[in-house]
């Protein structure tokens, strides 16, 4: 998130899109409530009618994989009707900058494709520049080749008709969320946006959520109390998780994993710093080789040497451009590729897309160490649906480990506040907290190769671990090693600020320094003041970056420093401040630089942009500089209304005998999507062992509409089969007037939604009384273009009776 | 909006639980009403916590009388969710008081039917072996091109958004230590 759940309630206009917030964040819900009772707009754009739709002062339909169409036709509207917030687009973003004479764009692909290898050559979209190599502009927004004009032609196809037709919502309701959302161009008015996994699920997910930044950068809206574009993840720390890096292309707070081609850390530094001409651009990523040396001093320790290139050869590299997440992981463990897999806190079996595939490849490995609360279908495998355990070789350890309240630590929410907790009560039986395991594990390993050496021995040796107090996980530890230290004084530094690449400070995660520093544990704070009055309880726990709580807010105010909207103002110039030099106040900005008018001491406001703008040309996405639509891999429809690309042009399709799509199949006619419920969480592996959520949700099911439910002979409570060209799951037929059939281009198109909540292993599934199976065995292993998440909210199924309703 | 801390918020029930008495019976039953709210946590050692499923941080408040939890309610002076929690959170005393809850290390031998439980030191030492022996006959010094890109290819780990930043900052030092590059989590999927 750029902004924060309570920031909700600065809003004028909230459109949930690609999410159910209601339903999946219920709580935050209060702050839309508060919104409202201001008189804010809430609108929810869904393929379903939800509890939020419910809430919703407009429920407006379209059919799942259809974002971008729908919001390409809002930013069509927003530059026809001439509503952007032109200070704004002109001082804070790239609209003014002119593209290169090699971009182009024609029927669906940008130039620089390669249709054999799928991908682009990026050099084709390429800012013009002048002879000291800084980026020609044109703040007047005229000139044919800058981005505002080029954006202005790109969307230009994308009128109410076309529109309408391909994502099935009636012009009048396309048209009145382009009129709401449009009116918060105007400085004093704010929208923001919400949104989950249902933009993230695509194989277009990043452009999903870039089409609805162009839209807020248009408008004026990001930065601003009461705006931004806001990710409601799913777990209570993925926030957190993700800033650590357990993602196979980032190290520690976003720096990019080390690959073969930089061949020591000088090289790495030089090919992965970004450089900059712009004169008044911060480029704050130009810190990034203090943030490696302090990270490699975290590492290793004292063995980390200037000497030694602080350990940088220790450290593992990727071959040049390798690709090991999620479905790729999978792919390779089927091919057998894999002897030893751990599925720490994660149940794969039921959340990996293409499940069967999952659960086949598990059969592969010599061993898998599974640590979990409650037993799951991952660590069970072996003795799930078709499965023979006398055939199956995979040593299997089943680790328990301890709740959260029966240990210390932090996790990190969606706002970016990082919040400590505290241990209430002992494990149950021998569960072990799982730092405790980690540490225990680590000690074996590094015994065994002490003892016996190995191949390349150095890492595990020289890895600084020492984290236990009296032989036990000590979570203030690590938070301070996170946080970081002055290694020649000893102390914690101040933040990240005052690290150095010189080998003299130790920092395990940049971002995270700050928040455990010689003024104590920032993140334990309980203080509940809120001086700004709008809700940034900026003494409460601690806020990723530098505990500032609205991210980009020097966008917030005008070239002199005062807030476009002084009656929410996040910061604001203060000429008085600092002694009379002048000086901000408010939230932490970012950056003390003084105002936009101080041309000799300014500095761009989106300082981790390497021009010191937002992007609305952005030109490093693997599928374009613009986001386009593109039909999802299973889809109802032979063509691409806008263009002849169907499918995205640059995304990834395995080819395997486990990978089969089917479009525009007779015999999987139906749009499906997958949701979830509010009595459960994710697998099911947290909720579906508590008997009062199992009560009140004991069940999988399927809804469709009334329309379908006739078409196909299959009343409310009749058990059903599901099924995709790659599994089927049995489920309870839910017929029902919140879903619609959608009119897509003259044809009648139905989709159905079921939650993937559940799992063979619990509860008992006899006869399908009670249970069910993961939805996941039904989606595919397609994914986003750039981040590779599958594609499981837009996929082609069917759906059949086995028995009416016993 | 309102600000109630915690302690205003228990009073006020407590008040509101007197009048319904007062009114219903006739007579005052207040002393005993408070008396029968309190009962439950008095003396309890109280901390607070965060809610382990969605990304909204709800605060929450354990009690724990004699090393048993006894009570796990909404936090009122949390700022986002101020005391309330949904379906899930408000169930979240059964994460921990719960038969099913796996208690000891189990182990499944390669071709086996069934479970065998096993003791801590048993399974870290056998998982240790495994790793040294998939780590040894898979680690890659050089590529394919002669660069140096010391990994382990044999071994891929998933998770997890389900621990702590502490736990997710050591794991992926201890994988990454081990020379791990497949290494995702939730948030790829």
């Amino acid at each position: 998130m750029t902004n924060h759940y309570i920031d909700f309630r600065n809003a004028d206009v909230i459109l949930n899109m690609g999410s159910n917030v209601c339903e999946n964040h219920p709580v935050s819900y209060k702050w839309i409530k508060a919104a409202q009772d201001r008189g804010a707009v809430f609108i929810h754009v869904d393929p379903r009618f939800t509890r939020t739709s419910a809430k919703a002062d407009h429920y407006v339909p379209l059919r799942s994989g259809t974002d971008i169409a729908f919001l390409g036709g809002m930013i069509k509207y927003i530059l026809d009707n001439d509503l952007i917030q032109r200070e704004y687009v002109v001082n804070y973003t790239n609209a003014s900058f002119i593209v290169g004479s090699k971009y182009d764009f024609m029927d669906g692909l940008f130039s620089g494709y390669d249709p054999v290898k799928r991908k682009y050559d990026k050099s084709h979209w390429a800012f013009e520049t002048d002879e000291n190599g800084i980026i020609k502009k044109d703040p007047t927004l005229q000139n044919p080749r800058c981005v505002y004009q080029l954006l202005k032609k790109h969307y230009a196809r994308y009128d109410l008709d076309v529109v309408s037709q391909i994502t099935g919502t009636p012009k009048e309701n396309l048209l009145k969320v382009y009129q709401i959302y449009g009116s918060t161009g105007k400085p004093d008015r704010v929208g923001t946006e919400l949104y989950a996994m249902g933009w993230t699920q695509h194989t277009v997910g990043t452009q999903n959520i870039r089409t609805m930044a162009i839209i807020q950068l248009l408008l004026g809206n990001m930065g601003m109390a009461g705006g931004g574009i806001n990710a409601l993840r799913g777990e209570s720390n993925v926030q957190g998780s993700t800033d650590m890096a357990l993602l196979f292309h980032i190290i520690s707070a976003y720096n990019p994993t080390p690959q073969a081609k930089h061949k020591d850390l000088a090289t790495y530094n030089g090919m992965n710093t970004p450089k900059t001409k712009e004169p008044m651009s911060a480029n704050w990523w130009q810190n990034r080789p203090k943030y490696m040396v302090s990270y490699l001093k975290s590492m290793y320790g004292k063995a980390a040497t200037k000497e030694n290139d602080f350990g940088y050869d220790w450290h593992p590299k990727l071959d040049d451009g390798q690709n090991c997440s999620w479905l790729t992981l999978f792919d390779d463990m089927h091919k057998g590729r894999f002897t030893g897999f751990f599925a720490w806190g994660m149940n794969p079996a039921c959340s990996g897309a293409n499940a069967n595939k999952v659960r086949e490849g598990l059969t592969k490995l010599d061993w898998l160490v599974n640590v979990n609360l409650f037993e799951n279908e991952t660590g069970s495998f072996w003795y799930g649906p078709g499965m023979n355990p006398k055939k199956i070789k995979t040593e299997v350890f089943q680790l328990p480990c301890a709740a959260f309240m029966e240990k210390e630590g932090s996790l990190s929410n969606s706002g970016r506040w990082v919040q400590w907790r505290y241990k209430a009560v002992d494990p149950l039986g021998e569960a072990k907290p799982d730092g405790d395991i980690m540490l225990e594990l680590y000690e074996s390993v590094r015994k065994l190769y002490a003892k016996e050496g190995g191949k390349f021995p150095e890492p595990i040796l020289n890895l600084k671990m020492d984290y236990a107090t009296n032989g036990k996980f000590d979570a203030h530890k690590v938070a301070k090693e996170v946080n970081g230290y002055d290694l020649t004084t000893g102390k914690l530094v101040a933040n990240f600020t005052k690290l150095k690449d010189d080998g003299t400070t130790s920092c395990g995660n940049w971002l995270y320094s700050g928040s455990y520093n010689e003024d104590g544990n920032m993140m334990a704070r309980r203080d509940r003041s809120d001086p700004t009055g709008i809700g940034l309880y900026s003494k409460w726990a601690w806020c990723w970056p530098l505990n500032r709580r609205i991210i980009y807010n020097r966008a917030s105010v005008d070239l002199n420093g005062n807030p476009w909207d002084s009656k929410r103002a996040v910061i604001r110039w203060d000429p008085a401040a600092g002694d009379g030099k002048g000086g901000w106040v408010g939230d932490v900005p970012d950056g003390g630089w003084p105002p936009m008018v101080n041309k000799e001491k300014t500095k761009l406001p989106f300082i981790m942009k390497p021009h010191g703008v937002a992007s609305i040309f952005g030109p490093g996405l693997n599928e374009g500089p613009f986001p386009e639509h593109y039909e999802p891999l299973e889809c109802p429809v032979e063509r691409n209304l806008l263009s002849s690309q169907r499918i995205n042009p640059a995304a990834k399709v395995f080819a395997g005998t486990m990978d089969q799509y089917l479009t525009c199949d007779p015999r999987y006619p139906f749009v499906c999507t997958t949701y979830r419920v509010t009595e459960h969480w994710q697998t099911g592996v947290l909720t579906r062992w508590l008997p009062w959520l199992l009560e009140a949700q004991p069940q999988l099911f399927v809804e469709m509409s009334k329309e379908l439910g006739e078409l196909k002979g299959i009343k409310n409570g009749d058990l059903v089969e599901v099924e995709t060209a790659r599994g089927k799951v049995k489920a309870v037929a839910i017929v029902t007037a919140r879903w619609k059939p959608f009119n897509i281009a003259g044809q009648t198109v139905h989709q159905i939604g079921i939650p993937w909540h559940f799992g063979w292993r619990w509860p008992e599934n006899k006869k399908f009384s009670r249970g069910g199976d993961s939805a996941n065995l039904l989606t595919p292993n397609i994914g986003d273009a750039n981040t590779m998440i599958p594609e499981s909210k837009a996929f082609m199924a069917n759906v059949r009776k086995i028995k009416s309703k016993g | 909006m309102v600000k109630i801390s915690r302690r205003n918020f228990i009073k006020a029930s407590g008040v509101a639980a007197a009048g319904l008495g007062l009114s219903q019976l006739g007579f005052d039953l207040s002393p005993i009403e408070s008396y029968a709210a309190e009962l439950k946590i008095k003396g309890a050692k109280e901390t607070t916590h965060i809610c382990c499923y969605c990304s909204v941080s709800c605060g929450q408040i354990a009690h724990v009388s004699n090393g048993k939890l006894i009570n796990f309610e909404g936090d009122p002076d949390h700022p986002i969710s101020e005391g309330a929690l949904c379906a899930k959170g408000a169930s979240l005393y059964q994460l921990h008081d719960n038969q099913h809850r796996l208690k000891k290390v189990r182990y499944r031998a390669p071709y086996s039917a069934k479970w065998k439980e096993v003791s801590w030191e048993w399974a870290l030492e056998k998982i240790a072996r495994n790793i040294k022996k998939s780590r040894d006959a898979s680690f890659m010094e050089k590529n394919a091109e002669g660069k140096v890109v010391n990994r382990t290819n044999g071994i891929a780990s998933v998770g997890s958004a389900a621990l702590d930043n502490e736990e997710c900052y050591i794991y992926q030092q201890f994988l990454r230590g081990l020379g791990l590059v497949w290494i995702e989590h939730q948030a790829r999927i």
